[in-house]
């Protein structure tokens, strides 16, 4: 997409841009030069109000002992400390590693999914639909969908007998080694539709000829999507992985639908939020694992900006 | 020999994306003791819509989608409004500040917008927007860099002679942003629509974290509702699911190609 999207903004900024500075040279009346800041007054005053105001206030909680009423008040360290003495707080952090493995599985699916695809199949746009489709169900119901497929006698355990591998069946939600990856699988089952589709939009915006040249001299499936599928999305791949790389870090929907966060899958996010709202006020030390999350997640995006490659592809 | 692999995979990736759902729909046609005694995937005997009038009336869901229908609607013209005219002051005008003001969008980008929550909840409270529905328009109607990027693509490709003309005419920037870029900006408005729209009425968290009341209830937090009082009747909380997911197979089926579009290009800006 970004390879579509930059050729279409480089020629429309083109076209614009030898005329984009006459206006500026001439004297402008008062009412034109405020223009702008009028058009700009709503979207920045929101943008203060709801990121970066509270962006500065989690930072200051982090260090008070604010408790959501009265004034908060400097407690140092004391918090960020809490957390490093009750390593159960951050335990949430190896949950957020199962997601990051289903973000891998989600890929590799999603990529096969969209190569398949743009070839030619029988019931192309079925396929797609099916496998879209679930990514536009509302959160709650999703959850639900598979509280009742994970339930003892439910739709897995129904398939799984249908296939004859009654034997695996398991307690899905109720066995801690393995409750994490049912949930897991519910993140890649909604997520999976979105980076399929994006990478399918991608790889047929790949210029047909190159298929044909490739297979006139005789390339296979494989190495077309060697040496042309797969540099022409390289970027658009990494992209992908690490919005869902930072998806990962802030589950919380599933989990907290289904079970509450118990059973071991309590995520970060499930964790700030009942330490803030549901079962105490800590708004402090909730702020403070905020923070620690908040830098989690910009060490590993920012982390894998630089490992994964992100060089401009120029296919044509 | 590929092409069966090729075909069975498709099938298998199929069957685990329609499964869970298909049994869902049998569920809620089933009885309270066919679904308790038989089989997930056998097929219900008889039709019991008696299920579904009993969700709707039950589970409040008339209020659940009046809530999340004027939620929808304010913070997505808001939403259009501001994102629009964003955009217009940023591609169209030269000012001082102008860096600053794109910088100050991109990198709120990259605070995710959960971490911050605890904060912009004492902020909502403190505005007295606790469970009102303008908690939930306000943080809706936001400052997301998606729809402003999807208003920046589509304004580069509208030339600048259109406003010059106009502006040669004696239009004022009111009149040209709004009479004549605006109705422009029309295909970009419908990604904005469909894109912000969907992850408006699937969202479950700011309404259950803003809006507890029970009178503001939207359809998530009415289906989540169902959990505590109807622990054992799935028949009755699969009719809630159905009747939850049936917009959305709606708007898929009316607007496939938009859909696809909306999110090939809104999710990867």
């Amino acid at each position: 997409m970004t390879v579509v999207m930059g050729r279409a903004a480089r020629e429309a900024r083109g076209s614009g841009s030898p005329r984009g500075g006459s206006g500026r040279a001439r004297k402008q009346p008062l009412l034109t030069t405020l223009t702008p800041y009028l058009f700009l007054l709503v979207p920045v005053t929101l943008l203060l109000v709801f990121v970066y105001l509270p962006s500065i206030d989690l930072v200051w909680y982090g260090f008070s002992d604010y408790a959501g009423l009265g004034t908060p008040k400097w407690v140092g360290l004391a918090n960020y400390q809490e957390v490093y003495q009750r390593p159960e707080l951050f335990r949430a952090f190896w949950v957020s590693l199962y997601y990051m493995v289903g973000s891998v599985v989600q890929m590799v699916l999603a990529l096969y999914l969209a190569t398949v695809l743009s070839f030619s199949v029988r019931f192309r746009n079925l396929w797609k639909g099916i496998i879209f489709f679930p990514f536009l169900l509302n959160t709650v119901a999703i959850a639900m969908i598979f509280q009742f497929a994970f339930q003892e006698n439910g739709t897995v355990d129904a398939v799984l007998s249908l296939v004859g591998l009654g034997s695996v069946k398991q307690q899905w939600l109720g066995n801690t080694s393995i409750v994490n990856w049912s949930m897991v699988t519910v993140s890649i089952w909604r997520y999976l539709g979105l980076n399929f589709v994006i990478f399918l939009g991608a790889i047929q915006s790949i210029p047909g000829a190159l298929y044909e040249a490739a297979d006139l001299d005789g390339a296979s499936r494989w190495q077309q999507f060697r040496y042309i599928i797969f540099p022409g999305i390289k970027p658009l791949v990494a992209l992908s992985f690490i919005l869902s790389i930072a998806g990962s870090l802030a589950a919380f929907d599933t989990p907290y639908i289904i079970l509450k966060g118990a059973n071991g899958t309590q995520t970060f996010v499930i964790e700030i939020v009942q330490l803030a709202f549901v079962e105490s006020h800590k708004v402090g030390l909730a702020s403070a694992l905020a923070i620690i999350l908040l830098v989690i997640t910009l060490i590993v995006v920012v982390g894998l900006r630089r490992l994964l490659p992100d060089e401009k592809v120029n296919l044509t | 020999m590929l092409s069966a692999l090729k075909y069975a995979s498709l099938l298998a990736a199929s069957a685990f994306m329609l499964v869970p759902m298909l049994v869902i729909l049998f569920n809620s046609l089933k009885s309270n003791d066919e679904l308790f005694s038989g089989y997930p995937l056998a097929l219900p005997h008889g039709l019991h819509l008696s299920n579904y009038a009993t969700a709707w009336t039950d589970g409040n869901m008339a209020r659940g989608f009046l809530n999340t229908g004027i939620i929808l609607v304010v913070s997505l013209v808001g939403n259009i409004l501001v994102a629009s005219m964003t955009a217009y002051a940023l591609d169209r005008f030269e000012f001082r500040g102008k860096k600053l003001v794109l910088a100050g969008f991109v990198v709120a980008t990259l605070i995710p917008g959960i971490t911050t929550q605890v904060a912009v909840f004492q902020i909502v409270n403190h505005l007295g927007l606790f469970n009102t529905r303008w908690s939930a328009i306000l943080l809706f109607l936001g400052t997301d860099i998606i729809s402003i990027y999807i208003f920046l693509q589509f304004l580069r490709g509208i030339p600048r002679e259109l406003d010059e003309a106009a502006a040669l005419d004696g239009a004022n920037v009111l009149s040209i942003f709004f009479r004549i870029i605006f109705p422009l900006l029309r295909p970009a408005i419908a990604t904005v629509c469909i894109v912000k729209g969907v992850a408006i009425y699937n969202d479950f968290f700011v309404p259950f974290l803003y809006m507890p009341k029970p009178e503001l209830q939207t359809v998530s937090t009415s289906l989540y509702a169902f959990q505590g009082p109807y622990g054992g009747q799935w028949e009755i909380i699969s009719a809630a699911i159905v009747i939850i997911a049936l917009p959305s197979l709606v708007l898929f089926l009316a607007l496939q190609r938009y859909v696809y579009n909306g999110f090939t290009s809104g999710a990867t800006k």
